[in-house]
């Protein structure tokens, strides 16, 4: 296993969770596809994570997969070094309650019928968190103060529909922490809600990491957020189902090791005219994304890649190795030539 | 119904396409009326890309809509104007009677809505939509659509061939926008307007999007207006940037001194909740607070719950649109002088002071 040391957040020893070589397919009327293919990642204690991709590369089955959502076509799922498929009774309750989702549309998450108070309570009594009503709100008070929604008592009364945007995806939050979990997984959790209080949430997730040492893993089509979110941690960026870069968030983002991450980076248009206009572009080969139902032989970014070399990106798949001291790269050119992909693509 | 042409208190300036006078809309709702757009003034140059950026509930989509006429019954224009440059002529928009008004949607003035999705006939062919809105806008002649559409369609980088044939559930969502950019420029109009344009798309669909108008913008010359939660696609493709915050207009800009001074708190505000992806990351910080209640609103200035200037008479009555330290630049706020100080007026010190700080 590698060990990334990055900042003050050091992953060491035995990791938390882990996904060993993990492969997902689903099966559609056009045939099978594997939405993850041969993903490995292991997330230490009170990490912060964030993996990154455009639709369809996967990022979504891969949290769903982390969260034990979904079960593995092949491949495993380690929660403390055991394998979570094969929990059983209190083992399997005591994972589901240690890692909690937190959903991308607040609106939806919560059920329009029940106050803040219903929502907080019900996980509460389920795992024995609380015995009666005193002690629950005792409880639930408790979590929103936590969430930085206060005075507590104001929002235990309230309907999903009176709150905002932001205030619901705190209430989420909340309700994700009422059962001590060790590992929230974010998917997109805030896409939804406006600009100006994005950070506040993430903020919040951060500290309720360095408070509790909660593991979390924020899934984000969006880079900024992820360079923001991770920024003492590690960055994964997925390509049609598979990681394709994976390694300090300075560095993915800064300077990355593989085209695919570089022509992200490349597009991203940024809140500053000089600089997003001056932008350098990386030029792909080609503006179409494969099907998961074809995909492409060997390097599935090959029909796409400025760097592709004939009899090579065609032909193997290209696997997840180190390249420097803290990031893997799946890149045949990038590994073999050991710089990043931006300075390949100035001499190309 | 007046006829064109009445109610257009002024004639317009000879580079003015559009100007939008004191605006005021409300939604009738069973809570009480919205003040969903209050007193909105901007104008609209020949060429010029205009961005509108604000929040969920600021007004930008319901001022948007309304430019075209297309808003839900429950609102209604309470006061102002939307006059347009038609040849020589002065038109009011808020009086055109139901032809008038057929007419200028579309051949004056084009939308493309936000969410991409949803703005075809799912049961007709993308060739049949192109024929719909043709016939609908006094195109008459088959082959003149067909011509003109396979035209647009290459125009977006996209095969007519395999498109035209296609329906809305084959094309991906940045087929899907091109295609409706292409519809949007059938019967050549002079202004385009675009809600969220980008909102939705992966990263490289945006970046190719992006590149796109401003290829087209080029190429045809139209003037351009766009709704944006994104401030980067303003910083991509504005000439000038307009904020709305809680219904109304708080500053008006060119879009470099918008991005790099700023004088009202809640452009500033924005502009500091958006972490980058290159350079330095910066100090970032969300706003305090959430957007006022729009039936509801605080007393004097609306954003004065959330601002970190706000003094007691910011409280006391909504402050006027106030000329700044720039040229064509004004916010209303009292306090920007404040904001001025803190921001600086040098381009170069403000880049500077970021990276220092990260």
């Amino acid at each position: 296993m590698t060990v990334v040391v990055s900042g003050d957040v050091t992953v060491q020893g035995e990791p938390l969770i882990e996904l060993v070589g993990v492969t997902r397919e689903f099966k559609t009327p056009g045939g099978a596809i594997k939405a993850v293919e041969r993903v490995s990642l292991a997330l230490g204690q009170s990490e912060a994570m964030c993996l990154v991709g455009e639709s369809g590369c996967g990022k979504t089955t891969t949290g769903r997969l982390l969260a034990g959502l979904i079960r593995p076509t092949s491949g495993q799922l380690l929660f403390e070094g055991k394998d979570v498929w094969k929990a059983k009774g209190d083992e399997l309750a005591r994972f589901r309650r240690s890692v909690q989702l937190v959903h991308q549309d607040p609106y939806a998450s919560l059920n329009p019928i029940r106050t803040v108070y219903q929502t907080l309570s019900a996980p509460l009594f389920r795992h024995h968190k609380a015995r009666g009503r005193r002690a629950a709100v005792g409880v639930a008070s408790e979590l929103l103060q936590r969430v930085g929604l206060t005075p507590p008592a104001d929002f235990l009364v309230k309907y999903p529909h009176q709150l905002s945007g932001g205030q619901r995806q705190r209430v989420s939050i909340a309700r994700a922490l009422s059962v001590d979990p060790r590992v929230i997984v974010a998917d997109e959790a805030v896409s939804m809600v406006d600009v100006s209080i994005r950070i506040s949430l993430l903020n919040l997730l951060l500290a309720l990491r360095d408070e509790f040492r909660v593991t979390i893993v924020l899934i984000t089509h969006d880079l900024a957020v992820a360079r923001y979110f991770a920024r003492r941690g590690r960055i994964g960026v997925m390509y049609l189902g598979r990681v394709v870069e994976l390694g300090r968030s300075e560095l993915v983002v800064g300077d990355p090791a593989h085209p695919y991450s570089a022509a992200l980076v490349a597009a991203i248009p940024e809140a500053d005219p000089t600089l997003t206009r001056s932008k350098e572009r990386v030029e792909l080969r080609s503006a179409e994304v494969p099907s998961l139902l074809r995909l492409p032989t060997g390097c599935a970014f090959h029909p796409r890649c400025p760097l592709f070399e004939e009899g090579l990106c065609d032909v193997k798949v290209p696997a997840l190795l180190q390249i420097g001291e803290a990031r893997e790269v799946a890149c045949h050119v990038a590994v073999r030539e050991r710089v990043p992909a931006a300075e390949l693509l100035a001499a190309h | 119904m007046p006829r064109k042409g009445e109610g257009a208190t002024e004639q317009l300036e000879a580079d003015q396409v559009l100007s939008v006078r004191g605006l005021s809309i409300v939604y009738a709702t069973r809570r009480g009326p919205v003040q969903a757009v209050r007193d909105v003034s901007f104008d609209l140059r020949r060429g010029e890309t205009l961005a509108i950026i604000g929040e969920s509930g600021s007004g930008k989509t319901t001022m948007a809509v309304s430019l075209v006429r297309l808003s839900p019954r429950t609102a209604r224009i309470t006061k102002g104007h939307i006059l347009y440059r038609k040849g020589d002529e002065t038109i009011d928009v808020a009086s055109l009677g139901d032809s008038d008004l057929r007419e200028f949607r579309w051949s004056e003035c084009a939308m493309v809505f936000q969410a991409a999705l949803n703005s075809f006939n799912p049961v007709i062919s993308i060739w049949e939509q192109f024929l719909d809105t043709g016939r609908a806008h006094g195109m008459m002649r088959t082959d003149d659509v067909r011509t003109r559409s396979g035209e647009l369609l290459s125009l977006v980088n996209l095969d007519p061939g395999r498109v035209l044939g296609a329906y809305p559930h084959e094309l991906s969502g940045g087929m899907k926008q091109r295609v409706l950019i292409a519809l949007s420029l059938l019967l050549k109009p002079p202004i385009i307007i675009l809600d969220e344009p980008t909102t939705a798309l992966d990263i490289l669909t945006q970046r190719a999007i992006i590149d796109l108008l401003r290829r087209l913008r080029e190429q045809l010359g139209f003037s351009m207006i766009f709704i944006s939660h994104d401030l980067s696609l303003a910083a991509e493709l504005a000439d000038r940037v307009i904020t709305m915050y809680a219904g109304t207009v708080v500053e008006r800009a060119n879009v470099k001194d918008l991005f790099y001074r700023p004088r009202h708190p809640y452009s500033m505000g924005l502009l500091r909740a958006v972490p980058r992806v290159t350079g330095a990351l910066g100090s970032v910080a969300s706003i305090a607070g959430s957007p006022p209640d729009l039936i509801h609103l605080p007393e004097g200035c609306t954003y004065n719950p959330r601002c970190p200037f706000v003094i007691d008479e910011c409280k006391l009555r909504e402050p006027d649109l106030l000329a700044v330290d720039m040229p064509q630049h004004d916010a209303r706020c009292i306090r920007w002088k404040h904001v001025a100080e803190m921001i600086g007026t040098d381009e170069a010190a403000v880049a500077e002071k970021m990276a220092a700080k990260a």
